[in-house]
């Protein structure tokens, strides 16, 4: 672990300013797993990053409803406007960290807190496998719960019961007529007599034969 | 040939036109709708800004924190909070926080006001088992930094108000001191702690507020004891009840000089008897004292005059005063009466109020649920109603039509989703022939019961069972579960079905039942008693007697038998049956099932019916290295379309279907706690199908490295679970599918032809089954907080199973996804057969979450009902929120959809009937010119 001597902070306050000296890489003050004895656990702290933009808006976007649950409901923590979450009292041993936010999916992310070298902790997601050097939770994908209305279009039209009822009368009306040129003379001929002997069709009698 | 080929492209092209079964979101509300709740109020903090929304900040007993519109009562903002973080205290500070001392003075975190972000959080230390207590100081001065105190046992923290940091920290004494009341004498920096050192000493601090140094302290000790609750009526005089709860001790502490004085309250109070409650302290002079649900109201004049102003019945919560003027003061009462809350403003001189508005906050927590139909409809629908309608409903599928073809204006956009929402024929009070109006009746935890209708959520009827009121004979009532009681037959629809609530007086199980009647249309409650025995379990029966009542059994708690409805009639049609009736118990602290049938010693008594038990079999998990974990059984009412399953080739596998399956899960004792607390290795999960009228155990699976929480559905043949593997450290679901072997010999149709199949030959749960058991496992991205599977009214379509996530979502995941039979690559008549090719873990499509983009907050339970209409399945779920919705798990194959335009229907009729007459005209012209030439 690149990090894990940034883990050995013995108090809260100067766990705020030993941190951003350890980070190159972020330019905000990204605290990473971060882990002090107190009373009787570990504390596990990270930050929950939402993206640059939201999906519509482009405003950065809300964290007002972000829970972050460890180890299936044993403990809710909430995030707040900057996203940084802590849990207090945990105990050594692997942990699971889950992200409950409404319209992103958001990877559990296991967090191991070592008891032989106390301060040294271990991240991963879980899904991917993708180890983390600092707590930073950031959604895999944003999700979409409705389906996308297509706008409208021929094909759309055409795909619907209706235009397939349409379109096959088109077959007929244009694909009929040359299945009918390739019939015998001899044969149309009779058909046609005996179409005559039946009498003129009209529209009262034709239309329930006009398949 | 080319129309068939035809044909087949056609329908390849319907098909591949309805394939998603997601939702859009102009949908939203069709067929769903979604109820927000708090809960039951435990404290109510009062924001009153002379600009802005006026809010009023509660938490509840479903441990939420929330803030309402004080004019309206909706919700602006709220948040659950984790079990174990149960919320001690509210306040507002700087008029624009809300802070709240949770986890017995653990944790104190600060909220936005107007839009319930978190601020900061911060932790204290305490000390376990003491009573913790928040204080703000009251004359806040704007730009002074304010301090929050919080007093825990001992200990006093100081913290900004701003950031959370703890400004000083105090520890006042090392014995058992529990801080009562602080409160800040105007325009002072001295803070007045007053409490109790054990139970009779009594002693108030002076303590500096800006450093926290002690100035002054003084004791008194008290004979008879105190009870461990003050009240602080004015700035020198404090209020306590003694030990026995009889007697209010006023105590006056001006100047550091203590002095008692102590009131009998009968005398008071004539009517009083039992014991008394202090609430807290409204600090304008006068003291609130709850005495059996009754709150009574005093005015305390110097150390020893009370007088009483006002008696409260079933209040909740009373707000502190607030100061209107100089000499003013107001205290609103947010009254909590038959699981309703009621808002009430009172001043100080005058005692007047007007109910401004109320939520039906009881179902927050609802226990159990069942449904009922709705009433047949009886009269005919007139002409001209209908010629009306049709015009109408033309108008309205026509503006659908320009919805669909993408041409209507926004406000035609409005106009249609109008229509959709405010759909006269869902919210109807009668039977619709789809099935998917009905009344969903639930019970909720303070024992009141409520009809909701599933068009629109709305509350039908509503009634507070007065049996599971506390009373003398029934100490500590709660409700248990809802059964259907009374159908009445398709021939006796002028009968109102009923409900039959289930209770228990006390929290042990040796305590009286309650059983009680309500007619499932009114809410008017038929019969309610008090029973004479234990209720350890119920069980319907599936058997009517001639009056279409359901047969139930009540177990209990010497495990006797007791039949309800007690008529010589049921007891009939029971004692035929009863050879055939098993049950079993779990006992999950002894880890052993057990099976029992019924049996009758004697004569039977007609006022007892009690019947004894015979043991059959048990089952007993050796202690040491399991734990029973759950249980699952599939559901009574449930119905299988066909035992036999088609597999590929033509070939056919019999489902091994048996309502007596039970489905059990142990874990290894040490990993009985939370995920984290062992190592892989010691952790283990079996999993056990067992047979429950023989106990015989028809198949048990070990998963290595797996720990609870565990969830399990069964139903028809199979069973999936969810637990943790520890391995991979991530979610699990398994599935096994059970298949009966005995039956595989008759697929030679010869055998069939000259009768020697056995399919007629006697089924018995005695004989060994021959079966064959199939399961697969595949990991599962969240945790998961409920579980069920669609049910459906013939039980062909095929099924989904319902997660409820950690998210409080609710997703829908094809069965297919489940099944044992999936292979990395399945070969092509598999295929054909729609087998899924196996990936390592489910896949979780966001347009397949039921619930879409909205969440059941602390979502406990999910109900699924068969509508009449057999593709579609009607999903309900609760916890805080209450969310409705239907489901059809392979699309409505059965119906048209919602949104079908008849309109495009109409149109695409009115031009081929054109289309044919143009063509007519131009072929009759062509033969005239044929006949010319």
């Amino acid at each position: 672990m690149r990090s894990s001597a940034a883990l050995f902070n013995p108090s809260p306050p100067l766990l705020l300013l030993l941190v951003p000296l350890l980070i190159f890489s972020h330019l905000l003050p990204c605290p990473l797993a971060a882990d002090l004895r107190s009373g009787d656990g570990y504390t596990i702290a990270g930050r929950v990053k939402l993206g640059a933009t939201s999906k519509e808006s482009g405003l950065p976007a809300k964290l007002t409803n972000i829970k972050v649950i460890l180890n299936g409901g044993q403990s809710i923590g909430f995030a707040r406007a900057d996203g940084y979450f802590s849990f207090h009292n945990v105990s050594a041993g692997t942990h699971l960290i889950e992200v409950a936010a409404l319209g992103y999916f958001f990877s559990p992310v296991r967090v191991d807190i070592s008891a032989r070298n106390p301060g040294k902790i271990q991240a991963a997601l879980t899904e991917n496998r993708r180890v983390l050097y600092e707590l930073i939770l950031e959604p895999l994908r944003e999700e979409q719960y409705y389906e996308k209305r297509e706008p409208f279009s021929i094909m759309s039209l055409m795909k619907s019961p209706m235009g397939l009822m349409m379109g096959f009368m088109l077959l007929v009306m244009f694909v009929m007529p040359k299945l009918m040129e390739n019939i015998d003379p001899e044969e149309m001929r009779r058909a046609q007599e005996e179409m005559r002997a039946q009498g003129v069709p009209s529209l009262s009698n034709l239309l329930p034969r006009s398949n | 040939m080319a129309i068939r080929a035809f044909l087949g492209l056609m329908i390849l092209l319907l098909f591949s036109s309805t394939i998603s079964t997601a939702l859009f979101e102009d949908q939203v509300g069709l067929a769903d709708w979604h109820q927000k709740y708090i809960g039951k109020v435990k404290h109510a903090v009062f924001h009153t800004q002379k600009t802005g929304r006026k809010r009023v900040v509660v938490s509840t007993e479903e441990n939420v924190v929330a803030s309402l519109d004080l004019r309206t009562g909706d919700i602006f903002w709220r948040h659950v909070l984790g079990k174990i973080d149960r919320i001690d205290q509210v306040e507002i500070v700087l008029g624009k926080y809300v802070v709240t001392l949770s986890s017995g003075g653990g944790i104190l975190r600060a909220w936005n006001l107007p839009d319930g972000q978190m601020i900061w959080e911060s932790i204290l230390q305490v000390s376990a088992s003491s009573k913790s207590l928040l204080y703000v100081s009251a004359n806040m001065n704007v730009g002074k930094d304010n301090l929050i105190l919080v007093f825990g046992g001992s200990l006093i923290h100081a913290l900004s108000s701003t950031d959370g940091q703890i400004v000083w920290r105090k520890e006042l004494s090392t014995n058992s001191l529990e801080i009562q009341q602080v409160f800040q004498p105007h325009d002072s920096d001295t803070i007045y702690a007053l409490g109790f050192i054990g139970s009779s000493e009594f002693v108030a601090y002076y303590v500096n507020y800006k450093t926290g140094e002690v100035l002054e302290q003084s004791k008194a000790s008290f004979e008879s004891g105190f009870c461990g609750e003050a009240s602080l009526v004015s700035d020198d005089v404090v209020v306590a009840l003694d030990a026995s709860r009889t007697y209010l001790v006023s105590i006056s502490f001006r100047n550091g000089v203590i002095n008692f004085h102590q009131m009998y309250i009968p005398e008071l109070i004539p009517e009083f008897s039992g014991k008394a409650t202090l609430l807290p302290s409204m600090h304008n002079g006068i003291l609130a004292v709850d005495i059996a649900s009754t709150i009574v109201m005093l005015r305390v004049k110097g150390v020893n005059e009370l007088k009483i102003i006002e008696k409260i019945n079933h209040p909740s919560a009373i707000s502190d005063a607030l100061p209107l003027s100089k000499e003013q003061q107001a205290f609103a009462i947010l009254q909590h009466d038959e699981s309703r809350i009621h808002y009430k403003v009172k001043f100080d001189t005058d005692l007047t109020s007007e109910i401004v508005w109320s939520r039906e906050d009881g179902l927050a927590s609802i226990v159990d649920s069942t449904t009922s139909e709705l009433p047949v409809e009886k009269e005919g629908v007139s002409v001209a109603e209908v010629e009306h309608s049709l015009f109408e409903w033309l108008k309205g599928h026509f503006l659908k039509l320009k919805g669909t073809l993408m041409l209507a204006n926004p406000d035609e956009v409005a106009a249609i989703q109008a229509i959709r929402l405010k759909s006269f024929e869902k919210n109807k009070m009668t039977r619709d022939h789809n099935g998917f109006r009905k009344l969903i009746i639930v019970l909720t935890r303070a024992g009141k019961v409520l009809a909701l209708h599933t068009g629109d959520g709305r509350v039908v009827w509503s009634v507070l069972l007065p049996v599971l009121r506390k009373s003398e004979t029934c100490g500590n009532p709660f409700a248990l579960n809802v059964y259907q009681w009374q159908v009445p037959h398709h021939h006796a629809m002028h009968e109102n079905p009923s409900v039959v609530v289930v209770g228990r007086c006390g929290h042990n199980f040796d305590a009286p039942g309650i059983l009680s009647i309500i007619d499932s249309y009114t809410g008017k409650v038929h019969n309610s008693l008090v029973l004479e025995h234990s209720v350890r379990h119920i069980m319907p029966l599936p058997f009517t007697d001639s009056t279409e009542q359901h047969l139930h059994i009540v177990i209990d708690d010497n495990l006797h038998a007791h039949l309800y409805p007690k008529t010589s009639d049921s007891v009939k049609i029971f004692i035929d049956e009863m050879p055939n009736i098993y049950w079993y118990s779990v006992e999950v602290g002894k880890n052993i099932i057990k099976g029992y049938s019924l049996e009758l010693k004697g004569e039977l008594d007609m006022a007892e019916n009690d019947f004894q038990p015979k043991e059959l079999w048990s089952i007993v998990f050796p202690s040491a290295s399991e734990k029973i974990a759950l249980t699952a059984t599939r559901k009574m009412n449930e119905i299988v379309h066909t035992q036999a399953k088609i597999i590929a080739d033509q070939d056919v596998m019999y489902k091994y279907i048996s309502k007596n399956i039970l489905f059990v899960a142990t874990v290894a004792p040490k990993a009985a706690g939370e995920i984290g607390s062992v190592t892989p290795e010691e952790a283990w999960l079996y999993a056990y199908l067992i047979d429950t009228v023989s106990g015989r155990i028809l198949h048990r699976v070990s998963h290595q490295g797996a720990q609870g929480p565990i969830h399990a559905v069964m139903s028809e043949n199979w069973v999936v679970y969810h637990y943790f593997n520890l391995r991979a450290h991530r979610y699990e679901m398994s599935v096994i599918e059970i298949y009966d072997q005995s039956r595989e010999d008759n697929k030679d149709v010869w055998k069939l032809v000259l009768g020697k199949h056995n399919l007629t030959a006697p089924i018995s749960t005695y004989s060994k089954p021959e079966v064959t058991v199939k399961s697969q496992s595949y990991f599962f991205t969240h945790s998961v907080k409920s579980m069920a599977v669609t049910a459906t009214a013939k039980g062909i379509t095929s099924k989904q199973l319902l997660i409820g996530t950690i998210g409080d979502q609710v997703l829908a995941l094809d069965k297919r996804f489940l099944d044992p039979r999936r292979s990395v690559n399945p070969t092509q008549s598999e295929k054909e057969e729609g087998i899924i090719p196996l990936t390592d873990s489910l896949p979780i499509v966001p347009q397949s979450f039921v619930t879409h983009a909205l969440q059941v907050e602390g979502l406990r339970g999910i109900v699924t009902t068969p509508a009449k209409l057999e593709s579609t399945s009607l999903v309900f779920s609760y916890g805080v929120d209450l969310f409705f919705t239907r489901i059809a798990p392979s699309r409505t194959y059965d119906s048209l959809t919602e949104d079908f335009s008849y309109a495009l229907l109409l149109l695409t009729i009115v031009a081929l009937v054109a289309a044919l007459l143009v063509t007519w005209a131009l072929s009759e012209k062509k033969e005239l010119r044929e006949k010319w030439r």
